[in-house]
């Protein structure tokens, strides 16, 4: 079976992952490529509507009680089959990325991660992984600032992952989506990512309450569990 | 160096072809860009920021010096040819002034020091009211004093050979001081602008309707002397202006009439 190109595209919620996929898989349309879609979410979604707007097979997983991009790994495989299965060149693979800690990029799939510049100077430093592991960064939302602020993000971006194609976009209009669409078909390959690594290690979730503890208190808890360090109490409260 | 850019038209609102096919702003020259709101005046100057390459909704292209530009001059702010005065009122980005001033200059290649910063801030309050200090924080600047420091930004920072400034006029700043910090002999300058005074220092005028560009008018001479009258008019609503900001009241004497009039 034909494998897939994938693109794996995290970002924080609603900076314009979904808009932006939309254009660019219209431009890859144009180039002949043909694209399926992966929509990774925690509780509920409607990426999928939209998805299917322009004609793509559309698969959603909800990861519910856990971390979506641990969800994401643990399925990986099988959508990259269900994609082939599709007949699909590109399977683009859109996550939550709710939670700062995780980055989903893998080896041997193409890394992309959205901000948006609207969102704050800090956000940079905070989303850490999903921006270190990235080959493209793609910044949206440059419309609703000044040309200096769009510079100084992209130097702050810049600090973070210095080997990073960085691609300003207009989720919008779809401003600089055929430049993306370009960079998508040119990098990367297909490739069967069974045995392939995941860029930063994922989280552990080995304490009681990833198995489904609810009741608070010390000895409720087993497994690794890791506690807080105190200052030293001085009674400074008068 | 450069020397013109050349805007290959695309296609309106309706998607019907442009009116002007073809258009090339030399060096030196100065363009004003007038229209209704919303007839597409800051999608031309974004176009002509992002060298758009087909890829906008106009379907424009820019090109420079006759050829489409190297993806680095496009998108590298250190090699950037074009300064952008946009029409936001506020800063986005919640930073002290200061620590912004030094990562735009260290982003477009500066030399930091404590005179660009010193220049920069001084250029900025003599166009705001309000002073403003280098550790105030970007989101707190009133739109006024938003609006001077981005100008004051864009002249000493942002020192590219073309300069774009959408609508300057609408934040209680003085625009002839404004223009005067943004202009430089040598630049491609075009203003975006409902205000007559600022429309006619350009020495042509880019006529922009329902999303395409219908038509070029050149300043004519009778222009020349309506831009006189116009620019003494506005002097004297502006001593007016700032009699009634200092909390004086105006006198007759002080209002001087265009002799035209
Ligand atoms: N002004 C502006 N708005 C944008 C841009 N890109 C996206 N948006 C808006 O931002 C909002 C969120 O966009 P989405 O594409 O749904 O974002 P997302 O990252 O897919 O969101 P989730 O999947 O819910 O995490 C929408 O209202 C978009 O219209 C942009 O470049 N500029
Ligand atoms: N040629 C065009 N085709 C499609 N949409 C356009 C075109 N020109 C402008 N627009 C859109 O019309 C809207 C208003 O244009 P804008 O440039 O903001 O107007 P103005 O600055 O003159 O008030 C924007 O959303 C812009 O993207
Ligand atoms: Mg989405
Ligand atoms: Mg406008
Ligand atoms: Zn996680």
């Amino acid at each position: 079976m034909n494998r897939p190109k994938v693109i794996v595209v995290a970002g924080p919620p609603a900076c314009g992952k979904t808009s932006v996929m939309l254009h660019s898989i219209k431009s890859l349309q144009r180039l002949q490529k043909r694209v399926a879609v992966v929509k990774i979410d925690c509780l509920a979604t409607e990426d999928d509507i939209r998805y299917r707007s322009v004609d793509v097979p559309v698969a959603v997983g909800l990861s519910e009680d856990i971390c979506p991009d641990h969800y994401f790994v643990v399925n990986l495989e099988e959508m990259t089959n269900w994609a082939a299965a599709e007949k699909a060149e590109v399977l683009i693979i859109e996550t939550a990325g709710l939670c700062h800690r995780c980055a989903p990029g893998v080896d041997k799939a193409l890394a992309v991660c959205v901000i948006d510049c609207h969102s704050s100077i800090k956000i940079p430093e905070k989303i850490g992984p999903v921006l270190d592991t990235a080959d493209i960064v793609i910044v949206t939302k440059g419309d609703s600032v000044s040309q200096a602020e769009r510079e100084v993000f992209r130097s702050r971006v810049r600090s973070i992952n210095s080997n990073a194609e960085i691609v300003e976009v207009n989720g919008l209009t779809g401003a600089g989506c055929e430049h993306l669409a370009r960079l998508f078909s040119e990098k990367g390959d297909s490739a069967d990512l069974v045995g392939a690594r995941l860029r930063h290690p994922m989280p552990t979730a080995i304490c009681s309450y990833c198995m489904g503890e609810m009741r608070v208190g010390t000895k409720y808890q087993q497994g690794a569990v890791y506690k807080m360090d105190f200052p030293e109490v001085l009674c400074s409260l008068k | 160096m450069f020397s013109k850019i050349s805007i290959l038209t695309g296609y309106d609102k309706k998607g019907q072809a442009e009116a002007v096919e073809y258009l090339e702003i030399n060096a030196g020259e100065i363009y004003s860009i007038v229209g209704f709101t919303g007839s597409g005046k800051t999608q031309l100057i974004s176009d002509i920021e992002q060298m758009a390459q087909g890829d906008s909704v106009t379907g424009r292209r820019i090109l420079i010096d006759g050829k489409a530009p190297e993806y680095t001059v496009r998108y590298n702010p250190e090699s950037k040819l074009v300064a952008q005065l946009s029409q936001n009122m506020n800063f986005a980005l919640e930073m002290p002034v200061r620590d912004f001033l030094i990562m735009h200059a260290e982003s477009r290649g500066l030399e930091v020091s404590e005179n660009l910063i010193e220049e920069i801030m001084k250029t900025a309050n003599s166009l705001a009211g309000e002073r403003i200090e280098d550790t105030d924080i970007l989101t707190r600047l009133s739109g006024g004093q938003s609006r001077a420091l981005m100008i004051a930004d864009v002249a000493i920072i942002s020192n590219s050979p073309i300069i774009l400034v959408d609508e300057i006029e609408n934040a209680g700043i003085d625009r002839r001081k404004a223009m005067d910090v943004l202009t430089r002999k040598g630049k491609i300058v075009l203003i975006v602008t409902h205000d007559p005074q600022l429309a006619l220092i350009g020495s042509k005028r880019i006529v922009m309707s329902n999303g395409g560009i219908a038509d070029i008018v050149a300043l004519s001479d009778e222009e020349v002397i309506a831009e006189r009258m116009i620019n003494s008019i506005t002097e004297m609503l502006f001593v007016a202006q700032n009699k009634i900001r200092s909390g004086q009241s105006i006198q007759l004497s002080e209002l001087t009439f265009p002799e035209a009039l």
